[in-house]
This record gives C-alpha cells, sequence and structure tokens, in this order.
C-alpha cells in the first residue's frame, strides 16, 4: 500500500500524520520527514518560493518511487505529499511517511523516499528574494550522490538490497 | 494535453527552460530525418534564437518523452509528447 499526492494548497500536517497513523495500526515504526521552506539563502532573505510540476509525469514517478521504497524496504506503507505553487518561508514542501514493522526499515525507508524524489521526481524550485531578483533554483551534486547510494552492489545480480546490510 | 495530429509533435516546457522560450507548449511538424532525441534539440536549437539561446547548455538539459526521461539516442515518432526541462530540484 502507498499514496502520493500533489496538492496546491497548504499541507495539512496534523491530519496527514493522524490519517497515516490510523491507517497503519499493524505497524511497530512509522517516520514522517517534513521538508520545510527556508527564509534565506546566506545573507539574502527569501519572501516566496514557486513551486512548478510537471503534471501527470510527476505523479506517475512518484508512485513508482512510493513502490519501489515500499517493497525494498519492506514496508507497510508509504506516503509522499508534495507541495505545489507559490509558497512563503516556513510552509511545508514535502511530507514523506514510512511505517514498517521495526524502526531501520521506516528511517531508512523515509531517506531513500526522499532522496529518489530529489533527484527523479519533475519539480522546480524558483526562490523571490527581499530585493526583488528572483532565480531557479540550482539541482545539487550532493542529492545525486545521496541517491546513489540506494544503488546497491547486488542489484547487479539481480539480489534485493537489504536494510541491515546497506543502512547510513 | 491533447494528442498531437498525425506528423506533429507535442512540446512541452518547464522552469526556466520555459521562460527563456516565453511558451509551456508548442506543437511542431515532425520533419523526417529527425528521428532522435539528439536530432529534434539540434533542430529545434535552429528555429530562432529563443530556441537557440533555451536549448544552449545542452548538458543542463533532461528530455523525456512520453514521460519517461530519455538519452540522446532515444527515438523521437509522429504523435509524442516530448518535455525539455533543467534537472529538478524538489523535495
Amino acid at each position: 500500500m502507498t499514496a502520493i499526492r500533489v496538492c496546491a494548497t497548504p499541507i495539512d500536517l496534523a491530519s496527514e500524520i493522524a490519517d497515516f497513523f490510523a491507517r497503519n495500526e499493524g505497524a511497530g515504526a512509522i517516520v514522517h520527514f517534513i521538508g520545510r521552506m527556508r527564509g534565506t539563502d546566506g545573507d539574502a532573505r527569501i519572501v516566496a518560493m514557486e513551486l512548478e510540476h510537471y503534471p501527470g509525469m510527476c505523479e506517475a514517478e512518484l508512485a513508482r518511487i512510493a513502490e519501489e521504497v515500499r517493497a525494498r524496504f519492506s514496508l507497510d506503507d508509504a506516503r509522499i505529499v508534495h507541495r505545489i505553487g507559490r509558497m512563503t518561508a516556513g510552509d511545508p514542501i514535502v511530507l514523506v511517511a514510512t511505517a514498517a514493522r521495526h524502526r531501520r526499515e521506516a528511517f531508512a525507508g523515509a531517506e531513500a523516499l526522499m532522496d529518489f524524489l530529489k533527484t527523479r521526481a519533475p519539480f522546480w524550485k524558483k526562490e523571490h528574494f527581499a530585493d526583488g531578483t528572483s532565480r531557479w533554483v540550482e539541482a545539487r551534486e550532493s542529492d545525486e550522490r545521496a541517491a546513489q547510494r540506494w544503488v546497491l552492489p547486488a542489484e547487479s545480480t539481480g539480489v534485493k538490497g537489504r536494510v541491515d546490510e546497506e543502512a547510513p | 494535453m491533447t494528442q498531437a495530429k498525425t506528423g506533429e509533435i507535442e512540446l512541452v516546457y518547464f522552469a526556466w527552460v520555459r521562460e527563456r522560450l516565453g511558451r509551456d507548449s508548442e506543437r511542431l511538424a515532425l520533419p523526417g530525418d529527425v528521428d532522435s532525441v539528439a536530432r529534434l534539440i539540434d533542430w529545434l536549437a535552429a528555429i530562432d534564437t529563443d530556441h537557440a539561446d533555451a536549448l544552449a547548455a545542452r548538458e543542463r538539459l533532461v528530455v523525456a518523452v512520453n514521460r519517461e526521461r530519455a538519452g540522446p539516442d532515444h527515438p523521437v515518432r509522429a504523435g509524442d509528447e516530448i518535455a525539455v526541462f533543467p534537472p529538478v530540484t524538489g523535495g
């Protein structure tokens, strides 16, 4: 079981967390990660951010990521909720949730969801600064490296990686 | 997005590619010799200065054919939906 959602309105954290908790009664471990909009970049103050996505491809990619991570870490459930449109400092941008029998799979699964999302899902951020300028955020190589660490040598032999062998 | 007519492709653009082009999509007749992603980008870049400018930094462009990421040798056919965008920055 997995679920993904792209929403143009603010993410309701309390109801998302409560809903995921209620739906996963059998899980011994639940992890949530919330990515939040920063109000500064170095000395520059960011007043707003716009998040653009590729409708259709984006949802399909998020669904693939959620299912891939669920299967890989033997999760009971995985959820991705991502905001689009214009937002301001402090707003939640993304929420991922994992439910598993034990915490190690839940933590690792949440990290893998974020690493894959950041490198694969077609979203783009544009920052608007206090001085009236704006710029598209550049992709970071560190995000690519973070996603690569989930590609296990075992995969080339067709053997699924296990979290107790490869968790960071 | 509606289905392109026979012989046409639907192009969709995002982020700074869209801004530099001044449009989020366009429908173009596909020349017979444009049969791969690499050839398509070369052909598009030759249309006018807006296209040339938006598509200049090839190493910073990602292409998706029918909503799947596609490398330079990936085939391009009439009826395809082809997206051109920068590396993704969500999350």
